[in-house]
């Protein structure tokens, strides 16, 4: 019996993603293990393992096929006493298959896999696949619900004739956060568009559309600041002695390159386990306290950004999370961060100082229960036992949820890691 | 015998079953068709098209009797009944033949007698009791229709009491007949036994005529109706006292005992009070197949709880309507052969029509079920007087009522009653079909001068912006 071959998933909230690469072709022997093809999602890529051994009888989604849904049967694989007319008594679950774009067209499934009665007529797919600017089809009402419920239409699946959105499809579209559409909302606010105002005024534009990436930072950002209630703690940090600890530890070996912010790392995760309350979250009905700190650390990336995370942040030591923080950082800059690597967390860090911004205050990145802005450190007066002395300070803004995080339990927190920032060797214990 | 194999067999020659055979052969099945009377079934040899040619008759004699409105002198103006019914059953010959034609050239294979199932989900062909064939289908539909209720003590006996049958052939003209039952089928023939002259009184069980449509239509009906000479009971219930002296007494539905009614004399007495599904003697008692109350059960698939076993139409659930049965079968069938672009029907898409003078046509919810499921709604109203082709017509009864819902614009209903609204619904379902909102059909251009520019301003006037009215 052909083995089907499916769409994984590569999180748990993954629907569907773009094939990107096939690493082998039709007829290629394969063993389980071997990589045989690249998934592209919206952050990350990663590669499709053979979980079988046999030879690939057929790529039934082509190589750049976008919007394919978890669990679409994406290639045949046939076992070894198997030969390619044991394929005409496979019936692959068309459901699952979706509609391949104009510029990937193979022949289509249903001509060369027959179904249960031979028919003459071309059976069509159910899904559709979404290429960014193809005519998205839907009924006038389903256009209409969709933009009363504040759906993008792109992000509802259709399953009228050819695809198209009917108000069905309207009805049981379960939005996720991030498929609620932006522009419905932002254009809510009063006065016209920008594009509105730029044209009316002469005045010149790039326009680009939002891609899906930008589409999703917008969503969440949105989201978070306008349902978050956040409130800001600020504190001011002297460094010098975690920066004479970092020059005694980096001078030890010369293979150890710790960063302030791999310390910044350190100290937040100690004083978030230190501070329990603090490393929490907002769940509607419950609140979540973690065990670990698994601290999130902002990667500006190509078009947008990342928070990669430091598992149990807590008790790992300053050249390990050092050695992560690169391979993390250096991969979300490639696109090849696995899901895992940047869903979840409690606690994310955002540190500006290396653009010389000396204090900000970010928007907290849900589901975490705070997010920690790190300023520049900079050399400043400040008074010392009544007398004025030269001091490098750094000013750290703690936003709260304060659904989860009090006032006190913030300025606790922020204490806690001030202790830690400036009598660092209680970091290593 | 040989066994003879299908991939698909269908029992049941109808508007359902001759359908899903051709579609099946469209689809390269092989197929068998099995059908005991007549190819087409009621709706073509005993019910829709027989007394839509009968209904024609009536109205051209309507419109005679009324040609002077028009400038037309005619004298003498008689009619002969007998050729009025063998026209109709011309018309009915002729289609039946038709659809001989059309499965012999889609290869499907016509089998004459009863089909038969055994336990094995065999078929076994019987023709004047002897076995003619016995048939092995990967799948089986069943499209054996449906049959006229009888309630007890209205008994047709071809003499007095008479179902559509004996009413479709009348051999001399009543001078009086009762209607029981006012439902498409007995407004109707009231309609038509009216026009050539007879005494015709309906009685009707439900508090309104017409009981599943619109209550301001079922109203407008009741009045053009009454207009037009039929007398009505409704919310009454007729008993025959003497069948030989031709008298019934009809009383309240639901009414004390002592009610002592109104006792009427007529020659006929016309039964039409719904239909019961041919679910017997199919062999079904020994497969899973339910049945409930006559009628088969289904799921949205036309399935029966026995696999490989199909039902469509008359036989399973309501509406009972040809169009509803030939539909089911193109669902069915596309289904057996594994499509994916195949949905359930709606029965909200489905339209329904009664071709009497006025006539009537609806889609969708009434006002009354939209009131009753809460919803909120803009409804417009148009009248056929204050349209052109109307008033050239002559015809100027009748209104079309237009429901929408009051948020999304979703065409919810279409309720109309006048000149050739049968033909003019069809632009609603289309449009309801497609989930059209106002805004689109507001943006239709509808042709001067039609009937259907009423269906335009109708739209119009649901958000307030009727043009001529």
């Amino acid at each position: 019996m052909p083995i089907e071959i499916l769409m994984p998933a590569l999180s748990p909230t993954m629907t569907e993603g773009t094939l990107a690469a096939w690493s082998v072709k039709e007829g290629d022997k394969v063993a389980s293990g071997d990589v045989i093809a690249e998934i592209e999602t919206d952050k990350a890529t990663m590669e499709v393992e053979a979980v079988d051994e046999g030879t690939i009888a057929k790529i039934v989604v082509p190589a750049g096929t976008e919007g394919v849904a978890v669990n679409a049967v994406i290639a045949v694989l046939l076992e070894e006493d198997e030969d390619g007319t044991d394929l005409s008594s496979f019936k692959p679950n068309e459901e699952k298959i979706p509609v391949q774009p104009e510029e990937a067209k193979s022949p289509a499934i249903a001509e060369e896999l027959p179904v249960a009665a031979q028919t003459n007529e071309q059976v069509t797919s159910e899904t559709v696949t979404k290429q960014s600017g193809d005519r998205l089809f839907a009924s006038p009402l389903a256009k209409r619900l969709a933009e009363q419920a504040g759906y993008n239409l792109s992000d509802i699946r259709g399953s009228g004739p050819k695809g198209r959105i009917v108000k069905r499809d309207v009805e049981a579209h379960r939005p996720t956060a991030s498929t609620t559409k932006p522009p419905s909302v932002s254009r809510s606010l009063s006065g016209p568009s920008a594009k509105e105002l730029a044209d009316l005024l002469g005045t010149t534009y790039r326009e680009e559309p939002v891609s899906k990436i930008r589409g999703i930072i917008a969503n969440r950002l949105q989201e978070a600041k306008q349902t978050i209630p956040h409130f800001y703690l600020t504190i001011e940090c002297e460094l010098d002695a975690l920066l004479a600890m970092r020059k005694q530890i980096n001078d030890s070996d010369e293979n150890i390159k710790v960063s302030v912010n791999d310390l910044i790392i350190k100290a937040s995760a100690k004083a978030l386990i230190k501070v329990p309350e603090a490393n929490a979250s907002w769940n509607g009905d419950s609140i979540l306290y973690y065990d670990h700190a698994d601290v999130a650390v902002a990667v500006a990336i190509e078009g947008g950004l990342v928070t990669p995370i430091v598992r149990s942040a807590e008790s790992k030591s300053l050249t390990t999370i050092s050695d992560e923080m690169k391979d993390l950082a250096g991969r979300a800059k490639t696109g090849k961060l696995k899901p895992d690597e940047y869903q979840g967390g409690s606690f994310s860090i955002s540190n500006l100082g290396m653009f010389g911004i000396k204090e900000f205050s970010a928007v907290i990145n849900p589901p975490h229960g705070a997010i920690l802005a790190v300023g520049m450190g900079e050399k400043r007066p400040v008074v010392k036992d009544g007398e004025l002395a030269i001091a490098t300070m750094m000013s750290c803004t703690l936003s709260c949820d304060h659904r989860v995080v009090d006032g006190a339990v913030g300025a606790t927190f922020l204490q806690a890691f001030k202790g830690m920032i400036e009598n660092p060797l209680g970091m290593l214990i | 015998m040989a066994k003879q194999e299908f991939d698909l067999i269908v029992i049941g020659g109808g508007p359902g079953g001759y359908v899903a055979a051709i579609r099946g052969a469209q689809l390269g099945m092989s197929v068998a068709l099995v059908e005991a009377n007549h190819l087409g079934g009621i709706c073509l040899n005993w019910g829709c098209i027989p007394t839509k040619a009968l209904l024609r008759s009536a109205e051209v004699m309507h419109l005679i009797k009324n040609a002077d409105q028009f400038g037309i002198s005619v004298k003498d103006v008689s009619f002969d009944l007998t050729k009025i019914v063998d026209r109709s059953r011309k018309v009915a010959a002729q289609l039946s033949g038709g659809i001989k034609h059309l499965l012999k050239k889609n290869k499907v294979t016509i089998f004459d007698g009863w089909g038969k199932l055994t336990k094995s989900k065999e078929i076994v062909v019987e023709n004047d009791g002897k076995e003619i064939a016995t048939l092995k289908g990967k799948h089986t539909i069943l499209a054996t229709g449906a049959r006229a209720r009888v309630l007890p003590g209205l008994e047709p006996d071809e003499e007095f009491v008479w179902s559509y049958r004996e009413a479709m052939v009348p051999k001399e003209l009543p001078k009086s007949i009762l209607v029981i039952g006012s439902g498409a089928i007995g407004i109707e023939f009231a309609s038509f036994y009216n026009d050539l002259g007879v005494e015709v009184t309906v009685v009707e069980m439900a508090d309104k005529i017409l009981p599943v449509e619109d209550d301001e239509i079922s109203g407008l009906a009741l009045k053009a109706l009454k207009k037009d000479g039929i007398f009505f009971h409704t919310g009454s219930v007729a008993e025959i006292i003497d069948k030989g002296k031709g008298t019934v007494k009809i009383v309240k539905a639901g009414g004390k005992e002592d009610d002592k009614g109104q006792t009427i004399t007529v020659d006929k007495v016309i039964s039409a009070v719904g239909i019961v599904g041919n679910v017997e003697n199919l062999g079904l008692e020994d497969l899973k197949v339910e049945v409930d109350r006559s009628h088969i059960k289904v799921n949205q698939w036309l399935e029966t709880a026995e696999p490989g076993i199909y039902a469509i139409g008359d036989v399973v659930n309501p509406p009972w309507l040809a169009h509803k049965a030939s539909h089911e079968a193109i669902i069915c069938v596309e289904k057996i052969a594994g499509s994916k672009d195949v949905h359930p029907l709606d029965p909200n898409l489905i339209p329904g029509c009664t071709y009497a003078r006025p006539q009537i046509a609806s889609l969708g919810l009434t006002e009354q079920a939209c009131s009753e499921q809460g919803l909120d709604v803009n409804i417009g109203r148009f009248p056929f007087v204050a349209n052109g082709k109307a008033i050239a017509l002559g015809d100027t009864e009748g209104m079309i009522k237009t429901i929408f819902d009051a948020k999304t614009g979703e065409l919810l209903g279409a309720h109309l009653i006048g000149a050739e609204v049968t033909e003019l619904i069809q632009g609603y379902t289309i449009g309801k079909t497609l989930e059209t909102t106002e805004a689109e059909l507001m943006h239709t251009v509808f042709p001067h001068p039609t009937l259907s520019e009423m269906m335009h301003e109708s739209v119009l006037d649901a958000y307030g912006r009727a043009i001529h009215f």
